[in-house]
């Protein structure tokens, strides 16, 4: 009976070092020339899964993949290099600079009400109030008489971040708010409450949710274009070094008009 | 042929191991990855903080503690009756035939992902309490909900189990002396499965308190302590599912450390539960 319990302790601190030890061997291949990685921004990775695949079908042979993380990751993976390209949806904090930053595309941050919702404009001090907890009805801002029910992203999420920094302007997202953890969550909570307000990516609005106008101004392509639509963010490319070869290639194709049409595919705003 | 059976039973301790040094593994993990952070911010901020900002380096997780203890205890308060009853019913009260005919029943809800659990949820129950209390729907009550129907199964199979191995002399002495069916099972027959099924909620608690993504589609997620039972609420599962897809740094760290307090409260459940049913064992 002891020994085999001593056999078992042998065992488990043997397998135990075998399963510590592969963490440091675990290292990443070299990139090859073909193959580049991307890494950060959930929101920028759909497009960027897009610009990948359309640049791969036109230069067989290379392969770019592409993987989330977050901004914050797509940064830290930029600067680190264990990403080619990072990619992120916020300008970079003073802390952040250093990196060469390529803009690819504009995204207009929407505020969105259920359809059913008269509102039809808001400015940006009475979000700032709804979200900060300090207006709590719809009849404060013109509405009907209805509790306002706040649906905002989780800490750490792009989205979340640019409204912050947009709209928040440094007071804090009240603690009573409805937290989603993805932008379908939040336009599956919109669109489900008539006394529900969030905010997602103009990329993804549809029928189900309806953009209130900032300021008078209406959320459209045009008027982020023009800058009268303040609720507008960047999707960054980042390197460490300036790009060569693939990465590069990759980057100019991105600001290619064939690469832009694939921003307008989104619904995102083109910068060339 | 002895050296067969030797090597027989070191493949079965191979196997064994696997177990041992899983839970070994993950203990040291995240005790690797969240102890600093604890260290850092202090023990006694961190578990009784009422502020969770993670951006803005406030770490604490008293409403994710409060949330989870509400939200299992909705969870027993709504799926233990049932459950009991349940068991009573198919240990007691009907032949095998009709038990065998329920029983897939509750084996199906043990079997049902819980992420259909969640939509159930989120398209259903939330909309339902907005149209009849208001607010936002999502709150401590649609978490109870889905969570006691989802331990139900837990409680009804490990308390039938205890309420059919009552030894039969104790049914039928209670029914000598005079007692009906109800009498003798609330007087005879459920003390005498009294642990089993304090077990099987116990079991039942820890299955809830470690739900997570049901509980994320339908509390609302608030980091903050819910004010009733309409409220939003996030749970200690919750807050790590939420935010670590872009945590990093000491954010990350903080989740890790949510995992760490998770895993104790855990630990000393199931210790709790396995206490229990071995003084069933010594009762026999």
């Amino acid at each position: 009976m002891n020994k085999k319990i001593v056999i078992l302790f042998l065992i488990v601190s043997m397998l135990s070092f075998l399963l510590f030890g592969c963490k440091s061997s675990n290292v990443q291949a070299p990139s090859s020339k073909k193959s580049i990685t991307l890494a950060g921004s959930t929101s920028v990775q759909p497009l960027a899964d897009d610009l990948a695949k359309a640049f791969m079908k036109k230069h067989p042979g290379t392969k770019i993949e592409v993987q989330g993380g977050g901004s914050a990751v797509g940064i830290k993976s930029a600067r680190d290099g264990v990403a080619d390209i990072g990619t992120s949806s916020r300008e970079l904090k003073p802390e952040e600079k250093g990196l060469n930053e390529f803009k690819i595309a504009i995204d207009g941050i929407a505020i969105v009400v259920n359809p059913s919702n008269p509102i039809k404009n808001l400015t940006l001090q009475q979000i700032r109030d709804i979200y900060a907890g300090k207006i709590k009805n719809w009849k404060d801002v013109g509405g009907k008489d209805a509790q306002i029910v706040v649906v905002t992203r989780e800490e750490g999420s792009g989205t979340r971040g640019a409204f912050e920094e947009l709209v928040m302007k440094g007071e804090s997202i009240t603690d009573s708010a409805v937290v989603q953890p993805s932008t379908g969550a939040v336009k599956q909570s919109i669109s489900q409450d008539p006394n529900a307000i969030g905010f997602i990516s103009m990329g993804v609005v549809d029928s189900t949710v309806k953009a209130v106008s900032i300021e008078g101004v209406e959320a459209t392509e045009e008027n982020v274009k023009n800058g009268k639509y303040k609720l507008q963010r960047p999707f960054l490319f980042l390197t460490k070094d300036k790009p060569t070869g693939l990465v590069k290639d990759f980057i100019d194709f991105a600001l290619s008009s064939e690469g832009q049409a694939i921003v307008e595919k989104y619904h995102y705003i083109r910068v060339k | 042929m002895l050296k067969k059976n030797r090597l027989i039973e070191l493949i079965l301790l191979l196997a064994a191991a696997v177990s041992v040094i899983s839970v070994l593994l993950i203990t040291v993990f995240i005790f690797k990855e969240g102890f600093s952070i604890i260290k850092e911010y202090g023990l006694f901020n961190f578990i009784l903080g009422t502020k969770w900002a993670p951006l803005s380096g406030k770490f604490g997780i008293l409403p994710m503690i409060i949330g989870s203890v509400y939200v299992t205890l909705g969870a027993i308060v709504i799926g233990v009756p049932i459950g009991i009853a349940t068991a009573i019913f198919l240990g007691e009260l009907v032949n095998e035939k009709v038990a065998r005919l329920i029983r897939p029943f509750v084996e199906l809800l043990a079997g049902i992902p819980s992420v259909v659990y969640g939509f159930y949820g989120l398209v259903v129950i939330v909309p339902l309490i907005r149209k009849m209390f208001g607010g936002s729907g999502f709150s401590v009550l649609a978490s109870s909900i889905i969570l006691g129907i989802m331990i139900l199964p837990t409680i009804i199979n490990i308390s039938e189990v205890s309420i059919r191995s009552v030894p039969k002399e104790y049914k039928e002495g209670s029914l000598a002396l005079g007692a009906n069916h109800w009498q003798t099972i609330k007087g005879v027959i459920l003390p005498a499965a009294r642990s089993g099924i304090i077990a099987s909620i116990i079991l039942g608690m820890g299955r809830a308190i470690g739900e997570t993504m049901a509980v994320i589609m339908v509390a609302g997620n608030s980091p903050k302590i819910p004010t009733g039972i309409f409220d939003q609420v996030r749970t200690l599962t919750g807050n790590i599912a939420i935010e670590m897809g872009y945590a990093s740094g000491k954010h990350a760290q903080a989740l890790f450390a949510t995992g760490i307090v998770l895993f104790v409260i855990i630990m000393i459940l199931n210790t709790i539960a396995n206490v229990i049913a071995r003084r069933v064992g010594e009762e026999r």
